[in-house]
């Protein structure tokens, strides 16, 4: 049911831990759905230059939150926040419809670290 | 290694059982309906499973009724009834099958009224509100022997005597019990109860129906005149032939084996911190179902999996709907816990070595889920 690249980021990803007083820290999702995510961000210059995750959750939770650290480490905050579910999915190959959801939480983890952290921002420049 | 624990999913089918079927497929391969020496051949070894079949529950070999598989007797069972009565009431649990539970759902959508009595923490049918909800129109009682998912046995010799009582047809899903707890269907009491082959290493896609004589069920599979003008279709006589044989195979000393290897597992699991067992403790020999909290069931599941573990799990995440186990939740258990739940289970072939390299998996698959979980406490040692 799950690709072979994903079994194998589910067994081993790269990117669990939590990061010491981040930059950015993004937290979605329940307990009644089964799925919760923790992202937390190192920024410098504008830039990730560190990013860590904790995922209670499937295998399609957990690699995909993985996946997501991969895509948007070295990226401006702006960028980073233009990653869009679609392109997390692309990376996560061919997955089953009911996987489709917590294949894509982490994007809205990443969105609600990021927007925290551009509000701080302009509130601090202030 | 390779350990197989999703027993109460299907079993391998036993030797004895490949064996006895062999020449139902090679040379007896005849249609039990015909009348020559190929199909009196058929019928012959259809009957001879049906009698041992019999009276392995204590049934007349004409109470007998074979169908595909359980999913189809409980259809047959609940179905047949509802549609002989017209109206009337239904009682049911909250944690049966889904083919005895879809079943009566869809009957509700049909204007039949359903009871779905609860369960205690234990998952314990409460006799006393079963009783209660008896009405005057109520027809069928539907409780389970022996749950899937945790292994729980219900007291049916009593429901059997309440029923008997209130002169309510008692049915009772016996897929996960059969030749694991003795089943007497007249000394219980049981008007309707429902079997299949794969649970007790026989094949998939046979199963049976006990049908109490004197009652009426309206046939679901019209087209013929087999099994009593109950269940048209050509017979499965291979499959029939390989269910008798099956019903033979488990043993006492199986039974104690198993129940024995499932005490050790329980004790060796319950050794990883925050982890608790679903269900009684006097539950069917061969079903374990435990919550490892802090981490989630199909992550369990496949990790275990690449270590060549074999196991099932309550999850949502596992589920095509994203509802955790309606079982668990029946016992009241929290979101995180149902979540969390593997269903471990045994058959015949288990063997010790077996289960220590489950629980040496088990707790190295659960402190690396733990170490990515964000529910983790902090500083916890996770074992």
């Amino acid at each position: 049911m799950y690709s072979k690249e994903i079994l194998d980021r589910f067994k081993n990803p790269k990117n669990v831990g939590e990061i010491k007083s981040p930059d950015a820290y993004g937290k979605v999702g329940n307990i009644a759905c089964g799925d919760i995510m923790e992202l937390f961000i190192k920024i410098d210059a504008g830039k990730i230059t560190d990013i860590k995750f904790k995922t209670f959750g499937c295998a399609a939770a957990i690699a995909s939150t993985d996946v997501l650290c991969d895509v948007v480490k070295g990226k401006t905050v702006d960028e980073a926040l233009k990653v869009s579910k679609k392109d997390i999915l692309a990376v996560m190959g061919d997955v089953p419809p009911v996987k489709v959801h917590c294949s894509v939480l982490a994007t809205e983890a990443l969105q609600e670290a990021l927007k925290k952290y551009q509000s701080k921002q302009s509130t601090g420049s202030k | 290694m390779k350990v197989y624990l999703d027993n109460a999913a299907t079993t391998r089918v036993a030797q004895e059982v490949v064996e006895a079927i062999e020449p139902f497929n090679s040379q007896k391969y005849g249609n039990a309906s015909s009348l020559h020496s190929f199909g009196q051949d058929a019928k012959e070894a259809l009957e001879n499973a049906r009698k041992l079949l019999a009276k392995r529950i204590n049934a007349e070999p004409d109470e007998i009724v074979f169908t595909s598989g359980g999913s189809e007797a409980n259809n047959l069972a609940i179905r047949g009834m509802a549609q002989i009565n017209g109206f009337g009431h239904i009682i049911t649990s909250k944690i049966e099958h889904p083919a005895v539970l879809q079943t009566c759902k869809d009957l509700e959508k049909q204007g039949f009224e359903v009871t779905y009595v609860g369960v205690d923490a234990q998952g314990r049918v409460d006799l006393k509100s079963l009783e209660s909800s008896i009405k005057d129109h109520t027809f069928l009682v539907s409780i389970m022997h022996v749950n899937n998912e945790v292994g729980v046995i219900q007291n049916i010799a009593e429901i059997g005597k309440v029923c008997s009582d209130r002169k309510v047809v008692f049915h009772t899903d016996a897929v996960q019990s059969f030749t694991k707890i003795p089943i007497d269907v007249k000394n219980m009491n049981i008007g309707l109860a429902s079997f299949s082959a794969h649970k007790l290493h026989g094949q998939k896609g046979i199963g049976m129906l006990y049908v109490r004589k004197g009652i009426k069920l309206k046939n679901q599979i019209t087209g013929g005149e087999q099994e009593f003008k109950i269940r048209a279709g050509t017979e499965n006589v291979a499959g029939v032939v390989g269910f008798a044989k099956a019903s033979e195979i488990l043993t006492q000393e199986d039974i104690t084996r198993m129940s024995n290897l499932k005490k050790h597992l329980r004790q060796e699991l319950l050794n990883i911190s925050d982890t608790k067992i679903n269900g009684p403790d006097d539950g069917l020999c061969n079903i374990l179902n435990v919550s490892f909290r802090y981490i989630e069931g199909e992550s369990i599941l496949l990790r275990l999996d690449a270590e060549g573990v074999a196991v099932s799990t309550g999850s949502a995440c596992s589920s095509a709907n994203l509802a955790p186990s309606h079982v668990l939740i029946a016992m009241g258990l929290e979101h995180e816990a149902a979540h969390g739940s593997i269903r471990f289970s045994l058959s015949k072939y288990t063997t010790k070595e077996e289960i220590n390299y489950t629980v040496k998996c088990a707790r190295t698959v659960v402190i690396e889920l733990r170490k990515i979980s964000p529910l983790t406490p902090r500083g916890d040692k996770n074992v």
